[in-house]
């Protein structure tokens, strides 16, 4: 006898989200491949390799990786604290984690550079020891900073929710020291969720735009990042350079998602039985 | 290594877990903490074994005291319910781990050598290699217990160790622990609410009740002599019948046993069912059956006094009884306690 699923009618559900799927998700990508590809070799070649598109590629990565690193450390230490600790205000702390989220990315923009610009409260402040951060690349990680945070949170929280005490206890037993014990027991552990998170803020940093546009300055060569540039060329009407660019993005998506997934595999294989 | 608990005294937020227990755990002793939930047996280990620190008394192994002596140089193995294995491990990695974080130094080679004589006191040879996920419920307690052993512990301590598994694999590894208790002869305590696991394995059982020893003993002393009501009922199915003491003897139906010791008054009696016998003639207690149970070791009958207690015996699987028969119980033995 056929299983009897709980929702009805599987082959409908099926059909409709892979549709869904294809309109949605593929679709878009295949013409923004198809528009690229429209321009042939040599003109996408020089496009995507101008020096302008360099740099460009630079900054984004440049920020996206200090971003990242920096969320990795600080995002576990905020899913670590969240999770272990019971302190008055837990749980709007918890709740806060989500605002990167909730907000539209240009609000938190325009904050930032509130807070970040010369007169601003950190601005003013930061100048005196000759730091300067609205306007300038370290302003572009700050933004990507705030907008990635919650990637990491919550895909290290509900592993480590679930991270049974007694292996820490049983480490503890068998004489290990804390930090032997975080190195060689948690952290191994919480890699897959680590890397999976590490790999959501990474593509969510590099595709920023609200958020960095108003705190970059946006000067071609130095502060103006990829996604700022595609619109650019889509404001004066270049569709093919701005598939073109984008088609870089993709790209980089794609290999920074396949990496992390057969990472990920290799962090899992313990979990496989047979 | 010798333990000596102390009045020890845990209190969790509002609750007291343990309220003051003294112990004597002689080297090479295997002991069973044995009680209901909630009872302060678990709490016990855990403040034996450093996972929690007592907030009143004191813990000596030896000479020593150990109260605040930290988990990690206490020297103790600990066997946890659920394994607590580490997953992304080797069971060969699990077993080295508490060697190649020890503050003793050793070389790979002995290393390696222990982790192969261990994985063969545990019977697991040629599995070192798996990681727990593939391995049965079994294995991995085995595996527990060898990672426990491999730091040379002062003290073996088990947390509900075989409470996971099923009921085979249970008496299995029961035995085998017990040989291997003989073999190393390293003083083990342990914690189960399972009587039959306690009295099987344990040279000595402490039962607690409430956060505090009710009766400590060797099995045959608390079997054979249980000192309160509590305990019978606890050890194994225990029938109860009201009865008054008068004159030093307990009366109940047409009965009455000797009652040394119990106040005048209202009592009860407790009898096993393999200590009630059934005839269809009196002298006893009334009683009719209500349902027979077929069992692979004999007939267990169902029945009820005329004062409508439920009484559970045994009779021979050929003796022909039915539902609805009336007749009359004697106790072979009887425990009386007072109300």
């Amino acid at each position: 006898m056929r299983r009897r699923n709980v929702l009805p009618g599987l082959p409908l559900s099926l059909g409709v989200t892979l549709f869904y799927v294809g309109l949605i998700v593929v679709l878009p990508l295949a013409a923004l491949a198809f528009k690229a590809a429209s321009l042939g070799f040599e003109d996408y070649w020089r496009i995507v390799s101008s020096s302008r598109s360099m740099a460009s590629y630079r900054v984004t990565v440049l920020s996206a990786l200090g971003a990242t690193a920096f969320n990795l450390f600080f995002g576990l230490a905020l899913a670590w604290v969240i999770t272990r600790y019971r302190f008055p205000g837990r749980r709007i702390v918890d709740a806060v984690v989500d605002l990167p989220f909730a907000l539209p990315t240009a609000v938190a923009g325009i904050a930032l550079t509130a807070l970040f610009a010369n007169s601003g409260w950190f601005g003013s402040v930061l100048e005196g020891f000759g730091i300067k951060v609205a306007y300038t690349p370290l302003g572009i990680m700050i933004a990507m900073c705030f907008t990635s945070l919650p990637f990491i949170v919550r895909t290290v929280q509900p592993v480590l929710e679930d991270l049974d005490p007694a292996l820490e206890e049983a480490a503890q037993s068998l004489g290990g020291s804390d930090w032997t014990i975080f190195r060689k027991v948690i952290l191994p552990l919480l890699a897959p969720a680590l890397l999976a998170g590490v790999s959501l803020s990474f593509a969510r940093c590099l595709g920023e735009f609200g958020a960095i546009i108003f705190i970059a300055g946006n000067q071609p060569m130095s502060t103006e990042i990829t996604a700022l540039l595609i619109f650019i060329r889509l404001e004066e009407y270049d569709y093919q350079a701005a598939a073109a660019i984008a088609s870089v993005l993709l790209l980089a998506a794609f290999f920074m998602l396949t990496v992390t997934n057969w990472l990920q595999a290799r962090a899992l294989r313990y979990t496989v039985k047979g | 290594m010798k333990i000596h608990l102390e009045n020890v005294v845990k209190t969790f937020e509002s609750f007291r877990a343990v309220k003051g227990v003294s112990l004597d755990i002689e080297s090479g002793e295997l002991v069973a903490l044995l009680g209901p939930s909630g009872s302060g047996k678990t709490t016990i280990l855990r403040m034996v074994a450093g996972l929690e620190y007592a907030d009143g008394g004191a813990i000596y192994f030896g000479d020593q005291d150990a109260t605040d002596i930290p988990v990690r140089d206490r020297g103790v193995g600990f066997v946890f319910q659920h394994y607590a294995l580490f997953p992304h491990m080797t069971v060969a990695d699990n077993i080295a781990f508490g060697m190649k974080v020890s503050k003793v130094k050793r070389d790979k080679a002995a290393i390696d050598q222990r982790v192969t004589d261990l994985l063969r006191l545990v019977r697991l040879e040629g599995l070192g290699d798996r990681f727990p996920a593939q391995i049965s419920g079994g294995q991995r307690q085995r595996v527990a217990l060898a990672r426990a052993l491999a730091v040379d512990p002062k003290v073996l301590l088990l947390d509900e160790p075989f409470g996971a598994l099923d009921a085979n694999v249970r008496r299995d590894l029961r035995r085998w622990l017990r040989e291997i208790h003989s073999e190393l002869g390293i003083t083990t305590l342990f914690v189960t609410h399972d009587q039959e696991e306690a009295l099987d394995l344990a040279d000595r059982v402490v039962i607690l009740k409430d956060g505090q020893i009710v009766q400590q003993g060797t099995p045959e002393e608390v079997c054979r002599d249980p000192k309160s009501a509590f305990v019978m009922k606890f050890l194994g199915d225990a029938n109860v019948i009201a009865a008054d003491v008068r004159d030093g003897r307990a009366h109940a139906g047409g009965l009455s046993v000797e009652a040394a010791g119990v106040a005048e008054g209202r009592a009860e009696l407790y009898a096993r069912p393999s200590d009630i016998d059934w005839s269809e003639q009196g002298p006893g207690i009334a009683a009719e059956i209500t349902r027979v149970l077929d069992r692979a070791d004999g007939r267990r009958v169902l029945a009820t006094t005329g004062a409508g207690e439920a009484l559970e015996f045994d009779v021979e699987p050929e003796r022909v009884v039915k539902a609805g028969e009336t007749g009359f119980v004697t106790l072979r033995r009887a425990k009386v306690f007072g109300v």
